[in-house]
């Protein structure tokens, strides 16, 4: 991956406009949070090859970026992007890394399932 | 019965930080070991320092990682059960048990290494312990293997008491070392402070899994 470029990015998303795509969303602080007593609450959530079209897809902000996905009936949103790649199938993977290089939030759309 | 050890865990690398000293001291004695690794650790957090993996390339990365670890430690044995990462406690756990049992059955061996369900901090560690000990309760008391039981919660020790195996590592430090170096998307980010890998070069310990 790389730091986010958000000229690409956004000529990226406006390649999935109006497409059935699916989506990969996730957040977290690590299952290990609380033991490491980094936090009061391990939270995270995913959701992994949600089927969804959007009609309008914006990136926005200056590192770390936001994303917010404009559906029919609502909306997905990511904060705290930093990097991104687009693979060789012609994903977009957006992820935003924690000063240590960790995870935190990741979002990710492609025309195919993601593997399971 | 021949000596043969059945290992189970969910995540490529809990073999090497809680129990690879262990698991070492047995393959250089000779002993088979055989691993089931229920997941590919799909949704790690750690992708490297500087970071290297994506979510997507992660669980090639950490398969290969898987590998080239248990070559290390000797494990000649390695089963990849492909579960997801995060999911084992939603699973059906009967069909789940019955999938233990029937690998238990095969391998047959006489001790068993897993977590200590409850006392295992990660959701997967302690539904899969859990999973396992369910599946060997199954046995008749005569074909049940010892279970050593790793615990590592904050409180453990005032739940379960203290451990009652405590294996001298240190014969045995350097492959543990290389077994923690090969799963290298999940332990750059530790090699930063000596302390962090330090506690897992001196002993390791089990509970005697009471049926
Ligand atoms: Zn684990």
């Amino acid at each position: 991956m790389n730091p986010i470029e958000k000229v690409t990015v956004q000529s990226v998303l406006d390649g999935f406009l109006n497409r059935e795509v699916y989506l990969h969303l996730e957040t977290t602080n690590g299952a290990y949070a609380v033991h490491r007593q980094e936090s009061k609450m391990a939270v995270g959530a995913y959701i992994r090859n949600g089927r969804i079209r959007f009609g309008r897809g914006v990136i926005t902000g200056d590192r770390p970026y936001r994303v917010g996905l404009k559906m029919e009936l609502g909306w997905v949103y990511a904060e705290g992007l930093t990097d991104f790649e687009v693979d060789q199938e012609g994903r977009l993977l957006l992820a935003g890394h924690d000063e240590e290089g960790r995870l935190a939030v990741a979002l990710e759309l492609s025309l195919n399932p993601f593997e399971l | 019965m021949a000596q043969h050890v059945l290992v189970v865990f969910p995540h490529p690398d809990d073999e090497t930080f809680g129990c690879g000293g262990t698991i070492a001291l047995f393959t250089q004695s000779g002993i088979p070991v055989t691993y089931v690794c229920a997941t590919l650790g799909q949704m790690g957090r750690n992708m490297g320092k500087p970071f290297f993996a994506t979510r997507e390339s992660l669980p090639h990365v950490r398969e290969a990682e898987l590998e080239k670890a248990c070559q290390v430690l000797g494990i000649k044995h390695l089963i990849k059960l492909g579960l997801r990462d995060k999911m084992i406690e939603f699973e059906e756990p009967e069909a789940l048990t019955s999938r233990f049992e029937q690998i238990i059955r095969e391998v047959r061996p006489s001790l068993v290494l897993t977590h200590y369900p409850g006392y295992a901090v990660h959701p997967d560690h302690n539904a899969l312990g859990e999973v396992t000990i369910r599946a060997i309760s199954r046995l008749s008391a005569d074909e049940r293997p010892v279970v050593y039981a790793h615990a590592f919660a904050r409180m453990c020790q005032e739940a379960i008491g203290p451990p009652d195996i405590n294996n001298d590592i240190s014969a045995v430090v350097d492959m543990k070392l290389a077994a923690i170096r090969a799963h290298r998307s999940q332990s750059q980010l530790m090699f930063g402070s000596k302390s962090s890998i330090s506690r897992f070069l001196e002993q390791e310990s089990f509970w005697t899994y009471r049926f």
